[in-house]
């Protein structure tokens, strides 16, 4: 990251803008406090957002890449520092280094079809891929964003998706896991909406984030669908302290998610990803 | 519809994949196609289940009704999904509400003739009963995945 020298000293960024996307979770845009330059980044990547006083935690960059003025992340308020960012006002500061960890082969995805599958918070690391595919919309096939989130009362980034919807060369399927009888969209999980979606399976890449279950049971279908573990990329989010593989916190069978990871293609964790212990 | 047409529009429905000739022409002869408009009741639960549908284009709610919350929305179902498996179980009755969302065309077949032509020919009854099962299959997997309300509280 430009600007932020030291990937172990957080760098002072001030909250610029601050969005209520649900109930518990906020779209928080940062600029550096210190006149610092801007933040490149790959789509995927985290940084690690230090609430001062309170503690330290792994956040993935839910702005745009071919934007990098503005660093921008959605936090989902679930304890006591994700509380704490999700507290912050216009004007705070909040502690940041990084960016880390892999990314989503957006590059190595052109030529082909991309289908995105997101469920809840997941969708805040998949939407810089989504920011990306359609500001270079000539280079791939068919584009598919299938998101599942709990109820209606927590989908994310409601205005955009209104806007990829109307995009005719973006299939946006979006459904909840239960409704009330008024409500008129897709009622059920994420997995229903993947027999939906058209794509060649030897030439389309899937990236996939959303709890651990959830990415299970879509590894599933997609395989029923035909698409070999080679060409499906997830982003595991299991927790990390110290982001940089020093301190083995988050240990998964041979990696580490924070500088392996987070982003890993299907066949190389195939072996453990579905074991209990690791 | 003739029943040649409609024997056309069966062979394209994902669930009558591959399904031999013979057999695509007897599910014809029970067969209709029928037009829901939004918000039409299709079945409610406890009535007699006779008929199932395909849907060709709309899409459908399944409902359940739960005291103080309403009647709320179990899944819903679209485009080339299967509707209701009661004709085939005893005591052949809906367990949920069907409503279209909107406008819906189905192919309703008569499940109580269906089952007939089951028992007489055991190699269109399996072979039916193995179509039916996968969508049941289908079907739990989604339940488990809604059940383990992967979304609730923590990232799980
Ligand atoms: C690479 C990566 C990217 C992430 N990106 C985002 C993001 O974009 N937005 C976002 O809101 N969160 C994201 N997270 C999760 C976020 O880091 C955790 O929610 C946070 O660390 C919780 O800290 P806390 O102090 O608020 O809560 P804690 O008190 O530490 O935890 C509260 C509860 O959440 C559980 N929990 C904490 N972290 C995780 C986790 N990673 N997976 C599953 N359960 C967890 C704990 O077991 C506990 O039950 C990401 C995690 C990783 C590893």
């Amino acid at each position: 990251m430009a600007g932020l020298p030291d990937p172990m000293v957080p760098s002072p960024l001030r909250v610029q803008r601050v969005r209520r996307e649900t109930y518990d979770t906020f779209t928080l845009e940062l600029e550096p406090a210190n006149g610092a330059d801007g933040f490149s980044f790959a789509a995927g990547q985290f940084n690690m957002l230090y609430a001062f006083g309170v503690g330290e935690v792994p956040i993935s960059i839910s702005g745009d890449p071919t934007k990098p003025q503005t660093l921008v992340h959605t936090v989902r308020s679930v304890g006591a520092v994700t509380q704490a960012i999700c507290k912050l006002k216009r004007g705070d500061v909040l502690g940041v280094r990084g960016p880390f960890g892999s990314h989503w082969p957006v590059e190595e995805a052109a030529g082909g079809d991309v289908v995105i599958v997101a469920g809840g918070i997941g969708l805040a690391p998949l939407r810089p891929v989504i920011y990306y595919l359609l500001s270079n919309r000539e280079k791939y096939g068919r584009l598919a964003l299938v998101y599942g989130a709990r109820t209606l009362q927590d989908l994310l980034y409601n205005p955009e998706l209104e806007k990829w919807r109307g995009h005719f060369d973006l299939a946006v399927e979006v459904t909840v896991d239960t409704a009330a009888a008024s409500y008129r969209g897709n009622v059920g999980v994420v997995t229903t909406l993947i027999p939906r979606v058209q794509f060649d399976p030897l030439q389309t890449a899937v990236m996939v984030c959303g709890p651990e279950v959830m990415m299970r049971f879509t590894l599933r279908e997609l395989e029923a669908r035909g698409i070999g573990p080679e060409n499906i990329f997830m982003s595991m989010e299991r927790n990390m302290k110290c982001a940089v593989g020093f301190c083995g916190h988050c240990q998964f069978g041979p990696t580490f998610i924070c500088k392996d990871g987070p982003v890993f293609r299907y066949d190389q964790i195939q072996a453990f990803f579905a074991k209990r212990e690791v | 519809m003739s029943t040649e047409t409609l024997e056309r529009v069966l062979a394209e429905h994902p669930f009558f994949k591959h399904l031999q000739r013979p057999y695509l022409e007897l599910l014809a002869e029970c067969a209709s196609r029928v037009r829901f408009n939004a918000g039409e009741v299709i079945f409610r639960e406890s009535e007699p289940a006779n008929l199932f549908y395909v849907i060709r284009r709309g899409k459908v709610a399944v409902e359940t009704f739960a005291p103080n919350r309403g009647p709320i929305i179990i899944q819903t179902i679209g485009e080339e999904g299967l509707l209701g498996w009661s004709w085939l179980i005893p005591p052949y009755r809906r367990r949920f509400d069907a409503r279209a969302v909107e406008l819906t065309w189905v192919i309703a077949l008569d499940g109580e003739r269906l089952r007939e032509m089951c028992e007489k020919d055991h190699d269109f009854g399996y072979e039916l009963m193995k179509r039916v099962a996968d969508i049941m299959d289908q079907r739990l997997q989604a339940t488990r995945l809604q059940l383990l309300d992967v979304y609730d509280g923590v990232r799980s």
